[in-house]
């Protein structure tokens, strides 16, 4: 593993005409952006517009149909891609493992792969845990946290990887609006501190106006705009607009 | 189950290549090695004690009647050895154990953790299913050796306690011995060794396959233990047939 602890400079991700189906029906239709070395970028979407399976693409989880995806200019169904980048994804449900303490999940990636001796490997868990908050907690099971405290463990797995890429799936979903600050906070609190690129995947219109640098909008597999908080809020497409705007109204 | 035979050889076949690592993983075999062996054991002596016994009983008064008393120790001792003891042990352990496998691996697709391994650049082929194949596969023939003693013992009960048979201890067991050799259990245990692998990799293949919710897991888990019945069945003809020369 090539793991340089003092590099932590951000990656810059392209994305070029990915297409996916799933049993004849088209998924992903001719995804194409970019996202900048540091940029927080943030694709919205109502739910079922394809946003989780874009972002297994982009991790290599799923191969596409068509289309390709480049890390740095480099395909990330290159073997050697997870062993040259540092690359983390905060899963939607926090997957952590059951059968493993808080400590032990935090600690898998260096564990695993003997990055580091058993006493620096604790230490740096106990350290990454304060970091997310959650102090102390090195000895539960992970089905003794609550869902939030699940998603901040889950951001210290992330970040024991030291990523240059980090992938957010629904980082706030299921959360009350105090925890959700508080992760939205802790991505922001990342991208200053080490420069990580991070793509948020959310239909949290407060999380993306809050955090992101720039906004792609996407809805049945096709992105609508792109642009900065700002653009797309002025964006003209009804469909954005109903998005971004969409409100329960109660009849007097 | 024969449309994903290609998938399973080639799971397995990776999970050989990954055998150089199995040093690594010795916390986590030995792990699987003591919830395999631990919490089998009484199962697997209660269950070999009363097949000895059975197979005693149906054979025993039958020889007897016929003037071949003096067979009934060698009858029981190979059938136990050579076929009862493997088969029915690989069967138990692919109910216990098999579906434990499917269930706790099944889970960990459906709730993301396979994924999360994958991200974090770990293959799950070497975290989750060599230790698990490299456990079954010693702790199954160790459990069939001791099938194997414990079922002769129920042999022996019954032979000296029942008015139907009525054969002394050390009658049954000279029989025994003349008749069982060394080669008859070397056998046994080397067909559990080839059922313990059946087991693991079937269960293991079944339950990285697994998609759908808490169904999808029960789905995996029955899956899991029929084809491994069913895979056993047959290769214990094909084994036997094989070892008969």
């Amino acid at each position: 593993m090539n793991v340089s602890t003092n590099n932590h400079s951000g990656v810059g991700l392209q994305v070029r005409g990915l297409r996916k189906s799933f049993g004849g029906q088209e998924v992903l239709r001719d995804i194409n952006f970019e996202v900048r070395p540091g940029e927080i970028f943030v694709i919205m979407g109502p739910s079922g517009s394809g946003k989780s399976v874009l972002l297994k693409h982009l991790i290599g989880l799923e191969p596409p149909d068509a289309g390709e995806i480049l890390i740095n200019g480099e395909s990330i169904q290159t073997p050697e891609i997870a062993s040259k980048y540092r690359l983390a994804m905060v899963f939607q449900s926090g997957a952590l493992l059951n059968s493993l303490t808080v400590g032990e999940n935090v600690g898998l990636y260096l564990s695993e792969h003997r990055l580091k001796p058993p006493e620096e490997i604790a230490r740096i868990v106990a350290e990454k845990l304060e970091d997310v908050g959650l102090k102390d907690t090195a000895e539960k099971m992970p089905g003794d946290l609550s869902g939030g405290m699940k998603k901040r463990v889950a951001i210290a797995r992330a970040l024991v990887i030291e990523p240059q890429l980090i992938l957010y799936d629904e980082p706030t979903s299921e959360l009350d609006p105090l925890s959700a600050v508080v992760v939205g906070e802790e991505i922001l609190l990342l991208q200053r501190r080490i420069h990580v690129t991070s793509l948020v995947v959310s239909h949290d219109r407060d999380l993306a106006f809050g955090v992101a640098d720039r906004i792609a909008v996407i809805n049945e597999g096709r992105i609508l705009t792109i642009g900065t908080p700002e653009e797309v809020k002025r964006h003209p497409d009804p469909l954005v607009q109903t998005f971004l705007h969409a409100d329960f109204k109660r009849e007097p | 189950m024969f449309e994903n035979v290609g998938e399973i050889f080639l799971l397995f076949w990776r999970a050989l290549l990954s055998l150089p690592l199995a040093w690594r993983q010795r916390q986590k075999v030995f792990d699987q090695f003591f919830e395999i062996g631990n919490a089998s054991l009484l199962m697997v002596c209660m269950l070999s004690f009363f097949i000895g016994a059975v197979i005693t009983l149906q054979t025993g008064p039958v020889l007897v009647e016929h003037g071949l008393a003096s067979a009934v120790g060698g009858v029981v001792g190979i059938a136990m050895a050579k076929e009862l003891a493997p088969v029915m042990m690989a069967i138990l352990i692919a109910g216990r154990i098999g579906s434990a496998m499917a269930a706790e691996i099944g889970s960990m697709s459906v709730y993301q953790e396979i994924d999360a391994l994958r991200t974090m650049n770990i293959n799950p082929v070497h975290y989750l299913v060599l230790p698990r194949l490299l456990a079954i596969a010693v702790a199954l023939p160790m459990l069939v050796v001791f099938a194997i003693l414990v079922g002769w013992l129920g042999g022996v009960v019954v032979a000296g306690t029942n008015s139907h048979i009525a054969i002394p201890f050390q009658a049954f067991w000279a029989n025994l011995r003349d008749v069982v050799e060394l080669k008859d259990v070397a056998n046994g245990v080397f067909k559990s060794f080839c059922f313990a692998l059946i087991i693991g990799v079937v269960s293991c293949h079944q339950g990285l396959a697994t998609i759908g919710g808490p169904r999808g897991i029960g789905r995996s888990v029955t899956k899991a233990v029929v084809n491994s019945i069913v895979l056993i069945v047959i290769f214990d003809y094909v084994l036997t047939r094989v070892l008969l020369h």
